[in-house]
């Protein structure tokens, strides 16, 4: 048996008075892909971060390399071949791709910088991953998918031994992460070790060779990926046995009545460029999917119904009236809610308080010649939290204080204190831990049997497939297929996103 | 431990720093505790209070305002050709004392909305925007008054900074009234919470259907509005107006009274009492040093000294989050 490549041994955390970490464990042995899960808060972001040197622990013992290991600070942990990749990118957006690439550890060449070096180095970095793009470009004026394989380069470039990837394919269609998992799998080729962490099952099977889960700080099962199945996957991560109907793997139930009558309809709609012809049609009492890869229209044909940026054709109807909007606030007016798909950026004013954050779109309308009836408020925000089971400390408590699942509660609080008529979603489940994303798919559920139309962006297909009532199909910027609640299959919408044809 | 000491020093920081300056210069000044010290420091005060408010707004929806020294010199050079009768002569002194402060005041409140106009409208960012009035607004002072000193005697007009009410300075009254309806807006009014969100997260506020245009420029021109009244106190105090001085470096005053106070010089925090009490350290801190015979130009560098402190102060408050 050889020495493991890192064993983290009984380490223990406190912030203040509460553990964050008891006793966890975590081994990953030389040329492993190791996949590191749980639910947020169970701790996995501590352990990284004391692994990377971030914070130090209280107690325990980690052994990197056969040593002893504490690094005392990131650039420590990083100088000795731990590299980390986060979820956000973490790139300089107006420096040029070679810039990015060979940040901090510039080549010179008497006592100047040597472009021409570097920017053969920074060529062969992304030749490995297969991408071939203009290296004098600035990173910003590339796709997110793009900027995010750039700071895998970026991180693999530190002749790293163990690579640890936060949630790496969050913003990467499918393509891209296949491509990503071709590098992944370089690497073990390599003997490089990578520890993943990552919220979409499939792709833990599709790369990973052992897994740990954790649990409220500790470490509850450590095993080989070939001997754990998905559902105990998830119910030891829970530390319950999840009761689902047969085959549902969502918390999705089915629809308690038939849809009524066409709340949204577009048809035609267009911005000229990423989408072409995009029609659907979205009825009261329904969930309504819109699928489609990475760069298929999707969130573009989301914001163009909700007035974020501009149609340059198309016609769109709201219960039959003309509906042009020129601002959010018109779509607002119309009836109209939007969740959107980054939370963080566009959703959340991260230190306003929970109160504030549910009542911003509202507000005006409890303002009484600009002052805000206080206690009408008060009594709003309390009937949501409870409602929707808000875990919060109270209404005053800060919104980024929160965990990813109750932010998103909040924010579809914002939304439904508007009685609003449609409800578009985009990503509403995405970066939310898996308890937590059963009971907001089950609260769309509930809206929606209430008589809300919803339209719901996901990129995973179980979402789309068990959610939605009625799905359409995007590919392109092209509306290619509309799949009624009997047609609504994997293989039928995944055919669809591969090589469907426009059609109307 | 550690945590919370950061916490209490980042929240009453600059408080605590007020209350051991006080202790000092009452074990230190000879004569501190009259009622002529206290009238003296809130009169010097008041004008770089009532800018710094209109600032600390602008500031919480994550801009900043170059240009408030320049209104306060337009100000101060349009009200005396009112008054003085220069552009066309009234009879009655209070209607033309009112008139005076009247068209000072709604010029510098539109030259504000113009700044947020630039800001919304065209994206310019705050800085440069504000820059155009910063430095052009002088200049339009002086050619409004030739380069003329304008010097006056008009009690009617000059009660808003020599006069008392009950003893206490006009000027005071006024940062006071100023201060207590800004914490009133922020905390209660819809305009303040759409302010903070503006600042906390704009695409955010945006979506949410608010107007983050129309924010923005009342916000500037709240701020111009403040500055035209500062202007109009500094010339009363006076008794004069040199478009070349009034209101010069007032900018920088009343944004070193921001940040000393503990508001976020990113936006989406704003606290208005803080603000008032980063501006009566700053104050008290010149005071003790003038008091005890350090030259103003030394005074200078204490000040740089607090400043960097309380940014200081900040970070660690920010980083134990």
């Amino acid at each position: 048996m050889t020495t493991p490549l890192l064993s983290m041994q009984n380490i223990s955390k406190h912030f203040g008075g509460t553990p964050a970490l008891t006793e966890a464990s975590l081994t990953v042995d030389a040329g492993e892909v190791h996949a590191l899960i749980g639910q947020n808060g169970a701790g996995k972001s501590t352990l990284i971060k004391i692994l990377t040197g971030y914070y130090t622990k209280d107690s325990g013992r980690t052994r990197y390399q056969g040593d002893d290991f504490t690094p005392a600070s990131p650039k420590a942990a990083q100088a000795a071949g731990i590299s980390t990749i986060y979820q956000e990118v973490n790139l300089v957006p107006m420096l040029s791709v070679t810039e990015n690439i060979c940040l901090g550890r510039e080549q010179r060449r008497f006592g100047l910088l040597d472009w021409h070096a570097m920017q053969v180095e920074a060529t062969q970095l992304l030749a490995r991953f297969g991408i071939a793009i203009d290296m004098t470009r600035p990173v910003g004026s590339y796709s997110t998918a793009t900027q995010q394989m750039i700071a895998i380069a970026r991180a693999i470039g530190f002749s790293a031994r163990l690579v640890i990837m936060d949630e790496p394919t969050s913003s990467l269609d499918e393509r891209e992460t296949e491509v990503l998992f071709q590098v992944i799998r370089g690497l073990k080729s390599d003997g490089v070790s990578v520890i993943f962490v990552s919220h979409r099952l499939d792709e833990l099977y599709a790369v990973c060779d052992r897994v740990t889960i954790m649990r409220d700080g500790r470490t509850v099962k450590t095993g080989s990926m070939a001997e754990v199945d998905k559902l105990e996957l998830v119910s030891t991560m829970l530390g319950r046995d999840v009761a689902r109907s047969a085959g549902r793997t969502t918390g999705f139930g089915a629809p308690a009545h038939a849809a009524g009558a066409v709340v949204l309809s577009v048809q035609g709609l267009s911005n000229g460029h990423s989408v072409k012809t995009v029609s659907l049609d979205v009825r009261q009492g329904e969930i309504a999917g819109l699928a489609g890869l990475l760069g298929s229209g999707r969130t573009e044909t989301a914001r163009m119904i909700f007035g974020i940026d501009p149609a340059t054709a198309g016609k769109m109807t709201i219960a039959g009236a003309a509906h042009r909007p020129r601002q959010p606030a018109d779509a607002i007016a119309a009836g109209l809610g939007f969740c959107t798909e980054d939370r963080k950026v566009e959703g959340i004013v991260p230190d306003m308080s929970v109160a504030d954050n549910m009542m911003l779109a509202l507000m005006p309308a409890l303002s009484r010649s600009g002052i805000v009836d206080e206690a009408r408020q008060r009594e709003i925000v309390a009937g949501f939290i409870q409602k929707l089971g808000i875990k919060c400390t109270g209404p005053g408590q800060k919104i980024r204080e929160l965990s990813g699942g109750n932010q998103q509660k909040v924010l579809l609080a914002r939304w439904l204190a508007m009685s609003p008529r449609l409800l578009i979603l985009d990503e509403p489940t995405r970066g939310i831990d898996v308890g937590a994303k059963d009971e907001i798919q089950r609260l769309i559920r509930e809206l929606a049997d209430q008589g809300l139309a919803v339209l719901m962006i996901s990129s995973e297909l179980e979402e789309v497939i068990e959610g939605a009532d009625s799905v359409f199909v995007l590919r392109d910027g092209h509306s290619v297929v509309h799949l009624t609640a009997e047609q609504r299959s994997e293989s039928a919408v995944l055919a669809a996103m591969a090589e469907g044809d426009a059609h109307g | 431990m550690a945590e919370q000491v950061n916490d209490f020093l980042r929240r009453y920081g600059t408080l605590a720093a007020l209350g051991l300056l006080i202790l000092l210069n009452l074990l230190i000044t000879p004569n501190f505790a009259t009622l002529q010290t206290l009238n003296v420091n809130l009169t010097q005060v008041a004008t770089i209070v009532i800018v710094a408010v209109g600032m600390t707004l602008v500031i919480a929806t994550g801009g900043i305002d170059l240009s408030v020294g320049s209104l306060m010199a337009i100000a101060g050079a349009l009200a005396p050709m009112v008054f003085m009768g220069k552009i066309v002569a009234i009879g009655n002194i209070y209607v033309a004392v009112a008139l005076a402060m009247l068209v000072a005041v709604v010029a510098t409140t539109i030259l504000g909305a113009f700044n947020g106009f630039l800001i919304a409208r065209y994206r310019i960012q705050p800085i440069v925007a504000t820059l155009v009035l910063f430095i052009a607004g002088r200049g339009v002072a002086q050619v409004i008054t030739n380069g003329n000193l304008q010097v006056f005697k008009v009690p009617e007009f000059q009660f808003i900074g020599l006069g008392r009410v009950l003893g206490i300075p006009v000027q005071v009254i006024l940062m006071l009234v100023f201060v207590a309806l800004a914490v009133w807006i922020l905390r209660r009014s819809l305009f303040g919470r759409q302010l903070l969100a503006v600042g906390g997260n704009e695409k955010a506020a945006r979506l949410s259907g608010i107007s983050t245009r129309r924010i923005k420029i009342a916000v500037y021109a709240i701020s111009g509005f403040l500055a035209g009244v500062a202007g109009l106190v500094v010339i009363a105090i006076n008794s004069a107006s040199d478009a070349n001085l009034v209101g010069l470096g007032m900018e920088l005053d009343a944004i070193a009274a921001v940040a000393v106070g503990g508001n976020l010089l990113s936006g989406g925090r704003a606290t208005v009492f803080g603000t008032l009490i980063g501006a009566l350290t700053i104050q008290l801190v010149r005071y003790t040093l003038l008091a005890n015979g350090v030259p103003d130009a030394a005074a200078l560098v204490v000040k740089a000294a607090i400043i960097i402190l309380a940014v200081w102060l900040q970070q660690r408050g920010r980083a134990a989050q």
